[in-house]
């Protein structure tokens, strides 16, 4: 046989080759996506929580997507010291007013967003949350301030339905 | 060896020409051409392969009575520990099999380290026996996850979260593991799924394990070739079976030990509380054969950075044959390395002792050197220690060492007069 010529046999053996590359690729797919979260586990994606009961001061953890949701009602000199944080001496630096759609609450996912732990609230070196596994402390708006966490608690979609109603998700 | 092996009854011979299997066993179990001075820190391999059965047929008995349900996973183990008969036998010697693995397991790789059996030609001997440690981590991180305990379960979701720590894709990648939002009951039932697969996966690996030992034949404590057949090796039966079950009757005292009389001095109280993702245990800590790898991961103020750093510590044993550059294996010839690797050991107690405890202050700081300390004795002590390092000299022969002078003097004079 002549020095590198195509054949019609090579192109036989390429396209059967590529047919039965994207062959077992697509069937292979149905595999890896059955772990991805399922229909029944998307259908709990949204919840409801009246904050009538919530006084100044206190807070409450919800259940959302497996998660806990902090929502805590904050006193003024919480929002005050939130407010007065120069945003250079963050590790990320996100407004307080980014982060509560009114002041007064504050709704977070409950999660360190280092390791995923739960915080503790009303502890550490900030007056905010202190997770226990690693030591991170993040401050009265829940913005990572100090330890191995890399970014502030997530906020997760919210609306007020009404004064005293949100919907999480 | 085993070529000349002939099944003594008819139905063996039948058997044999069919399928030459009892060839097979025959070959690698009884005549195998073993060195002769073994010590016992050889034996761990047979040692380890009991772990493996004993883990794989205890497993067994206890996933008949398991649920791999979040809601009725921690109420089937106490259901197994107090209704069903013998449960809490089998899984205690199941959750104490694990620990003990461990310790077999970490015996059998500082042996490895100490005479230098990763060296050529037994490279790839090494680096299967370093999946299979990495596979024995997997296997048991999810089987301490299965009792769905308050550690079963934040041990779980720190671990899982470190796949978060993976640029862009990191949240879809922890969430296609857990099947949700959170750890729940379809990551259990994945973990109790891979859990079960794993350890054929490493009886499969244990095979080539063997298989790849039995091709250039045991490393020594001399460190130096053998001629297989020659004077220097013994047949494996009866010599070294005697030995290793001499000592897996020791290894199984131990084991009764802990089975028997502090069978939870290992385990954590906190998962004998169920899980309840709502709160996290004030102090995690992982099962003790993690810690030192737990005091790497926190060592490091990033999120990826200490995941890197984790991994890499498992991974750099797989290059340990090239990055060791001396040709003398055994440590007994080599009086720096013989020194560093002690050092090494006493670090990596250190670094589980500092993985026990909060990471803070002081204990923060020696576990940061403590690290840097393991990485440097691969990719820093041993480059250079082959270069810089004076060994003594290596016998000829296995005898050697241990005849007298004038013993010596006999041989040398023999063999000069045949010369």
């Amino acid at each position: 046989m002549s020095e590198k010529q195509v054949t019609r046999r090579n192109f036989l053996y390429v396209t059967t080759g590529a047919f039965a590359a994207a062959g077992a690729a697509s069937l292979a797919w149905p595999f890896v996506d059955q772990m991805n979260p399922d229909a029944s586990v998307k259908a709990l994606a949204s919840t409801e929580i009246d904050l009538r009961p919530i006084i100044p001061g206190q807070s409450i953890t919800v259940m959302w997507r497996g998660k806990p949701v902090f929502i805590r009602r904050r006193t003024q000199a919480e929002i005050d010291e939130a407010k007065k944080v120069n945003l250079a001496d963050l590790p990320h630096p996100e407004e307080d007013s980014d982060r509560a759609q009114n002041p007064e609450w504050l709704v977070m996912v409950g999660i360190c967003t280092h390791l995923g732990c739960v915080p503790l609230g009303q502890k550490g070196d900030y007056n905010g949350w202190f997770c226990p596994c690693h030591g991170s402390h993040y401050d009265t708006s829940g913005r990572i301030r100090k330890g191995p966490a890399p970014t502030n608690l997530e906020i997760p979609d919210y609306v007020f339905l009404n004064e005293t109603t949100i919907k999480i998700g | 060896m085993s070529e000349n092996y002939a099944p003594k009854s008819a139905v063996g011979r039948w058997f044999n020409d069919r399928l030459p299997l009892l060839n097979l066993i025959y070959g690698h179990l009884l005549p195998y051409p073993t060195p002769k001075n073994l010590n016992y820190w050889w034996t761990f391999g047979g040692i380890l392969t009991f772990c493996l059965v004993t883990q794989i047929i205890t497993g067994l008995v206890l996933a008949m009575h398991y649920v791999a349900d979040a809601d009725l996973a921690f109420a089937s183990v106490e259901h197994i520990m107090r209704d069903v008969n013998y449960g809490w036998l089998l899984r205690y010697i199941h959750a104490n099999g694990a620990s003990l693995f461990f310790m077999a397991v970490y015996i059998h790789m500082a042996r490895s380290l100490f005479y230098g059996s990763y060296k050529e030609p037994r490279e790839l001997i090494w680096i299967i026996g370093v999946f299979i440690f990495l596979l024995m981590i997997a296997t048991a991180f999810m089987g301490y996850v299965l009792p769905w305990g308050q550690m079963s379960f934040w041990g779980a979701t720190v671990i899982t979260n470190l796949f978060s720590a993976i640029p862009l894709v990191g949240e879809s990648v922890t969430n296609w593991l857990w099947g949700g939002y959170a750890v729940g009951s379809p990551l259990l039932t994945r973990f109790f799924t891979l859990h079960y697969l794993m350890p054929f996966l490493i009886f499969a690996l244990v095979i080539l394990h063997v298989w790849a030992l039995h091709v250039p034949g045991n490393n020594n404590p001399e460190g130096i070739n053998v001629v297989q057949g020659s004077q220097d090796t013994v047949p494996f039966h009866p010599h070294y079976v005697v030995k290793d079950m001499f000592a897996l009757v020791i290894f199984l005292v131990v084991f009764a030990g802990f089975v028997f009389f502090v069978p939870n001095l290992l385990g954590h109280t906190d998962n004998y509380i169920e899980a309840n993702p709502l709160q996290t245990p004030e102090h995690i800590v992982p099962e003790w054969y993690f810690l030192p790898f737990y005091a790497i991961l926190r060592s490091v103020p990033d999120k990826l950075g200490g995941v890197i750093l984790m991994v890499s510590a498992i991974a750099i044993l797989a290059f340990l044959p090239w990055l060791d550059t001396s040709k003398v294996r055994s440590a007994k010839y080599r009086p720096l390395y013989r020194q560093f690797v002690w050092l090494f050991f006493a670090n990596v107690i250190l670094l589980g002792y500092l993985g026990a405890q909060t990471a803070d202050g002081l204990f923060l700081i020696i576990g940061r050197i403590a690290t840097a300390y393991y990485f440097a004795h691969f990719i820093i002590i041993l480059p250079l220690l082959g270069y810089i390092e004076k060994t003594k000299p290596l016998p000829k022969s296995l005898s050697e060492p241990v005849l007298s002078p004038e013993e010596r003097q006999m041989k040398a004079a023999a063999s000069g007069a045949s010369a």
